[in-house]
């Protein structure tokens, strides 16, 4: 990582990094207002694969899985660009990460669906989806933060 | 319709939980992420909550694209728990993110089972 600017631990916002910890001075309305439509965007993506994927009564909630395991893929991509490709650009994270992928994402409709699941008695799904979620997810944000750094690192050799 | 409720509650939930993770680290530090543990527990505690008024008295669907999809979907988020997760243990601090595994889910179900149980009492 020599020479290349740490990544904060917060993608939605962290106040180790300088430009963060001021950016709603230099502009409340319009960091809350990208927050507001990125999450708008999100959640309706989040609602448009709820359409094709509806959940089952009973069954492995295979939409709301999707969803958050691309947006965990996502958000480490957009972490390594935001970080080391587009750091100028002030907005940038708070309309895709803080918005649009915190917004699609979602942590209270997998916690209520683990809660379904287990009042249905369906208990060897319900922690094979916290299991297996939480599993992929990780792995979803590692694997893009490491693809993301190795491209970078073959476009622009230090 | 719908798709105008979900936007709506999600144009709420999303700044809040921002704002909420600014308030956090400015007062608690940024050593552990509660910023995104208290949003993503009180999310599933007012899912919970309409969930469960939802399974006893049947809610509006009106009501459950606002609040639920909308409002505690971009309140909460799976991206920047996962995010937070994998850099607490790529700088080492392992055992901070199995804490903040085990306590998101473990406060997140209580809520949920606790916003059930409010429901149950107050409809």
């Amino acid at each position: 990582m020599d020479g290349v600017p740490p990544l904060p631990t917060d993608p939605d916002v962290d106040l180790h990094v300088p430009a963060q910890r001021t950016e709603l001075r230099r502009g409340l309305a319009s960091v809350l207002a990208v927050v507001a439509l990125g999450g708008a965007l999100g959640a309706l993506a989040r609602y448009g694969v709820g359409l094709l994927l509806p959940p089952a009564p009973a069954g492995f909630p295979w939409g709301i899985f999707l969803v958050n395991v691309t947006g965990c893929l996502l958000i480490g991509v957009l972490m390594v660009l935001v970080t080391q490709v587009w750091p100028a650009q002030r907005l940038v994270r708070p309309f895709l990460g803080t918005g649009v992928l915190g917004g699609f994402t979602t942590f209270s409709a997998y916690v209520v669906d683990i809660q379904r699941l287990l009042v249905a008695g369906e208990v060897v799904v319900a922690f094979a989806y916290l299991a297996g979620t939480l599993v992929a997810a990780l792995l979803a944000v590692q694997a893009g933060l490491s693809a993301t750094r190795a491209v970078l690192r073959r476009r622009v050799p230090s | 319709m719908t798709v105008v409720l979900v936007a709506l509650g999600a144009m709420v939930g999303a700044p809040v939980r921002y704002l909420v993770d600014r308030a956090m680290q400015a007062r608690y530090g940024t050593d552990f992420p509660w910023g995104t543990l208290v949003v993503n527990v009180a999310g599933s505690f007012v899912l919970g909550l309409v969930w469960q008024v939802g399974a006893r008295h049947g809610v509006s669907p009106a009501l459950l694209a606002l609040l639920g999809t909308g409002f505690c979907g971009a309140l909460t988020t799976y991206s920047t728990f996962g995010f937070e997760t994998v850099r607490l243990i790529e700088t080492g601090r392992r055992r901070r993110a199995a804490a903040n595994v085990a306590g998101s889910v473990v406060a997140g179900l209580a809520a949920a089972f606790a916003g059930g149980a409010l429901a149950t009492l107050l409809w």
